[in-house]
């Protein structure tokens, strides 16, 4: 049982390998992370506008990549648009796939948190003279984003877990190493040494979350 | 050929499309499926968990814990791919669609308990005391006072949460389990021609489109005033 999986040996021969995947997945998340961000705070203003001819396509966009598995998103880019002439890399895929998904997942969060505060605050700042996009990014935001911060926190938690779906298209990443580790040493070890290793690396972040949830669905009565 | 029409004869072939359209289907089928099972037995698991946390007996609820933090921290494709290439080794061969249908089941089931320990705790104690002075017992207090208030606050949350772990039935392509996305790529490898991808694709938008706008609406309807 030791043996299976928690070979020492196997540990002691597989870990600059796993190290590598860990920084790999690490990198990775700094890289999509703020993408996806970035993507959200795009698409939540853009939906603050009035015009139905721009909410309307917005909402069914996000409705879209919310509704589309990110797995078969990223398949999609990597097997199907080298038929169009159109070769991404896996890197470049993931990049893609990640901004696309957990972008609308964003946007619809911080949406919601725009929407939770008073019209009066925007009013009140344009009424000092700020411009909409200053009023915005100084006045409403700073708000929505405090207001839906345990949604936030929740759904960074969840793109960094999402990161291990890129080992389906090759990218050396933590989950990858390890089951490249394992199909080497017919010994399951590597991965269990990863799930140790993702334990590990989340489990502060889930604390932190479950702590800000509770107090949100308190606050709600 | 124009571009437009190569584009259509590469994307949307219809001959490589009816050839493949029975095995998406079949994965399809097998999708759903999968798909309702690990929703009843996750969320059932979960809300099991959630009622023995509320006794509030102190080493079981450090396990539940520490069973709860691991299964929200781990990615569910390393649950799924530790269990597939682990439980072998201890004698017993699992089938690709048990795996998925496990692993997807404990992620759902952490993520449920979660949130429903959450709403429980969220009724107040007032509630607890009334019920308890009225001479119900600790599981009618539970079961008819507390739960069914807790349970309201739970819906919202606990609608997105499950839409995005069905979502992951796709991850079962990765162990060779034949839903919707292994059928579709395996249709590619055969005809090299992506149509089955999109075909692919499109079953899955049939599938959770349907799901994520009646998510929203169940949002709003269920939205706590504040």
């Amino acid at each position: 049982m030791l043996d299976t999986f928690f070979n020492f040996g196997i540990i002691a021969a597989a870990w600059p390998i796993l190290l590598d995947g860990l920084l790999t997945t690490l990198w990775l998340s700094a890289v999509v992370v703020p993408l996806g961000a970035v993507c959200g705070v795009v698409l939540a203003v853009l939906s603050t506008a009035r015009h139905r001819w721009v909410r309307w396509p917005l909402i069914a966009w996000v409705d879209f990549f919310r509704a589309f598995p990110p797995l078969v998103l990223l398949i999609f880019l990597y097997a199907a648009l080298p038929f169009a002439g159109i070769q991404l890399g896996g890197f470049g895929c993931v990049a893609i796939g990640f901004c696309l998904n957990t972008g609308a997942y964003y946007g619809e969060i911080l949406r919601a948190g725009i929407e939770s505060v008073p019209a009066g605050q925007m009013e009140a700042a344009r009424g000092t003279g700020l411009t909409r996009l200053q009023a915005m990014a100084y006045v409403v935001l700073p708000q929505a984003v405090r207001n839906v911060l345990p949604d936030l926190v929740s759904n960074t938690l969840e793109v960094v877990k999402l990161t291990s779906i890129a080992s389906v298209v090759a990218l050396p990443e933590l989950l990858f190493q390890a089951r490249q580790a394992q199909s080497v040493t017919y010994n399951p070890t590597p991965i269990v040494a990863a799930a140790v290793a993702y334990f590990l690396l989340l489990w502060p972040l889930v604390r932190l979350v479950s702590r800000l949830e509770n107090r949100a669905i308190a606050g709600r009565r | 050929m124009t571009n437009w029409q190569h584009f259509v004869a590469t994307f949307f072939n219809a001959a490589v499309m009816a050839k493949y359209l029975p095995d998406i289907i079949d994965g399809f089928c097998l999708t759903v499926g999968l798909a309702i099972l690990v929703v009843i037995s996750g969320i059932a698991a979960g809300l099991l968990l959630a009622v023995l946390r509320a006794f509030g007996v102190r080493p079981l609820n450090w396990l539940l814990i520490f069973v709860v933090d691991l299964f929200r921290a781990l990615p569910p494709l390393v649950v799924i791919v530790l269990l597939y290439f682990g439980l072998p080794s201890l004698g017993f061969e699992p089938s690709a669609f048990g795996t998925t249908w496990a692993s997807l089941s404990l992620v759902l089931m952490a993520f449920a308990e979660e949130i429903f320990w959450a709403g429980i705790t969220a009724v107040p104690k007032g509630q607890w005391e009334a019920a308890r002075s009225t001479g119900l017992s600790f599981l009618q207090t539970l079961g008819a006072v507390v739960l069914p208030q807790a349970i309201r606050l739970t819906v919202p949350p606990l609608t997105n949460r499950t839409i995005a772990i069905t979502k992951g039935t796709a991850l079962g392509s990765v162990i060779g389990l034949s839903e919707i996305l292994s059928q579709a790529s395996s249709g590619v490898s055969f005809s090299f021609n992506p149509s089955p991808l999109t075909l692919g694709a499109a079953a899955y938008l049939i599938l959770f489109l349907p799901v994520v706008i009646a998510g929203r609406w169940i949002e709003t309807r269920f939205a706590w005033k504040r």
